[in-house]
């Protein structure tokens, strides 16, 4: 198993990690049975990302990937930033390994998870547990978590 | 950079002078070991004296030493071709929950056959307790295969008393030595096994080749079919140079494995004792004292360990861990499962397993990067805050 280089270097020197003051929203998905836990909170102005950090357990791939779609979304409109996907994040980080894709990809779905509890009102209780990896790489795991990458 | 190298349960660089022994066998020694001409009696000569070596290693006679592609076809071999063998001995099978695959999944394997199979617990150090046997062998059992070392805790089985709990019984006792071979004293009838897998890489000797001890009078069979190879219990052109590589490597174990012990079990002491005085919420695994000399394992709460991996190889150390990630599948070592430890605890695993070449210097390198790294793994992580 290889990782790219830009997953390296964003799990090497992770941007934008730690937490916000004042979050609008808070979003956070993964179990600590799996071995990932995305927690991401942001700040919203004039329905834009204005500031965004995160906290994430988990291997280089998952750190990766949240130090990434915090750097791709922060100034960007709520709109856009609820049209990154998975995938999206894994194609800026020049690729994951296939068994990096499931399980320590989600942290664009925990960027959602923030923009839905600011759009909610604001809930920094929003804590929801969403995917797993206990089970086989095709079962619950990953249709729950939508992101059947075609290859 | 620097570059040091703590993953010896994993594999140990082939020794100089192993390498130098094995080399004539490549280019001017070349024989078929099987062959009536003179480089072919020179082959099977080679071949014998290095059945003498390892034999000698492990106590054993030459006669009881099968030369094998390493230690999971022993594993494989001594298991199911004793159950094909000697089927009147019983149907049931008895190993434990922290065994190498290579003896876990030979057993479930026959599980899928129709054999009935019993995977002992053990307890927080991972220890197999004797009771635990006694309570579940039966009139049927026909083997019990039960690990000398563990791989990634280090534990070291109570061999001994478990052997003679199967022989009680009737049962034949295997056990996979892979692990202790070359670090500890390995002697086949003190422990009383009557089957015992080793490999050579992990004793400085080459991959690639292994051997089964069979005790006299114990009947196993042919795994691999298609020649009187190995007193036709191993088909296939034997690996001379391997063989011979193999030889070497155990003849200076055997002088240098005194001499080796106590060093690694301070290295050992040492790094254990640096990382719990500078690293709060970590778990020792495995057992305080009953583990292999240079063997290091813990749990780091919080944190997960390939990126522990990772960052300590990016200082140019290179060591193991348990978690999911770290070995490409979704759950954490089985091993650290069975000790008890919680899902989220065994994904914080780190082995570091020191061998001869290991220094003071390098432990405390190690002592120097390692508490940073898991501070500032924990700093990114939403647990535990």
């Amino acid at each position: 198993m290889q990782y790219s280089q830009k997953v390296m270097d964003h799990f090497m020197n992770p941007r934008n990690v730690g937490t916000l003051e004042n979050p609008s929203g808070v979003g956070e998905v993964g179990n600590p049975t799996c071995g990932d836990i995305m927690h991401i909170e942001i700040v919203v102005k004039d329905d834009r990302i204005e500031d965004i950090k995160f906290r994430t357990f988990g291997c280089a791939a998952a750190i990766a990937t949240s130090s990434m779609v915090t750097e791709i979304v922060k100034g960007k409109t709520l709109e856009e930033a609820e049209k990154i996907t998975n995938r999206t994040v894994a194609e800026a980080l020049d690729g994951l390994p296939p068994v990096k894709m499931h399980c320590s990809n989600l942290a664009a779905d925990a960027l959602h998870e923030a923009i839905k509890s600011y759009r909610q009102g604001g809930a920094p209780e929003a804590s929801i547990e969403k995917g797993c990896c206990q089970s086989e790489p095709d079962s619950a795991c990953q249709q729950g978590m939508e992101i059947n990458l075609p290859k | 950079m620097k570059s040091i190298y703590m993953d010896h349960s994993a594999t140990t660089p082939v020794d100089r002078e192993v390498f130098e022994a094995m080399v004539p066998y490549y280019t001017d020694i070349y024989g078929n070991s099987s062959s009536v001409h003179s480089q072919g009696q020179k082959a099977y000569r080679a071949l014998e004296e290095s059945r003498e070596k390892v034999a000698a290693l492990l106590g054993a006679k030459p006669n009881e030493i099968i030369f094998t592609s390493g230690g999971t076809e022993a594993d494989n071999q001594a298991i199911i071709t004793y159950l094909a063998k000697n089927p009147k001995k019983g149907n049931h099978i008895i190993t434990s929950a922290i065994e190498h695959h290579a003896v876990l999944h030979t057993c479930e394997f026959l599980a899928q056959q129709g054999f009935e199979l019993t995977v002992l617990p053990v307890n927080s150090y991972g220890e197999v307790e004797p009771d635990t046997l006694r309570d579940a062998i039966r009139p049927n059992t026909a083997l019990v295969s039960i690990m000398h070392a563990n791989n990634e805790i280090g534990t070291i089985e109570p061999i001994k008393e478990l052997a003679a709990i199967a022989h009680e019984a009737g049962a034949v006792f295997h056990t996979d030595a892979v692990q202790t071979v070359g670090k500890i004293p390995v002697n086949v009838t003190e422990l009383g096994v009557d089957l015992l897998s080793a490999s050579a890489h992990k004793l400085y000797g080459p991959k690639g080749v292994g051997c089964l001890y069979v005790s006299k009078g114990v009947r196993i069979g042919s795994f691999m079919h298609g020649g009187g190879h190995e007193r036709n219990l191993r088909a296939g052109t034997v690996n001379v140079p391997g063989v011979v590589g193999f030889a070497q490597a155990a003849e200076m174990a055997m002088q240098r494995l005194s001499s080796r012990e106590a060093p690694l079990a301070g290295l050992a002491k040492r790094l254990t004792d640096g990382i719990f005085a500078a690293i709060p919420n970590t778990r020792l695994t495995g057992h305080p004292e009953k583990r292999l000399p240079g063997s290091v394992s813990v749990c780091f709460d919080y944190v997960e360990g390939e990126s522990i991996l990772l960052m300590l190889d990016n200082h140019g150390i290179m060591a193991s861990s348990g978690s999911a990630c770290a070995s490409g599948s979704l759950d954490p070592s089985h091993v650290l499962l069975a000790i008890g430890l919680p899902h989220e605890a065994a994904h914080g695993s780190l082995r570091l397993t020191m061998g001869k070449d290991n220094t003071e210097e390098d432990v405390d390198y190690i002592l120097k990067v390692l508490p940073p790294i898991i501070k500032n793994l924990r700093v990114m992580s939403p647990l535990g805050q």
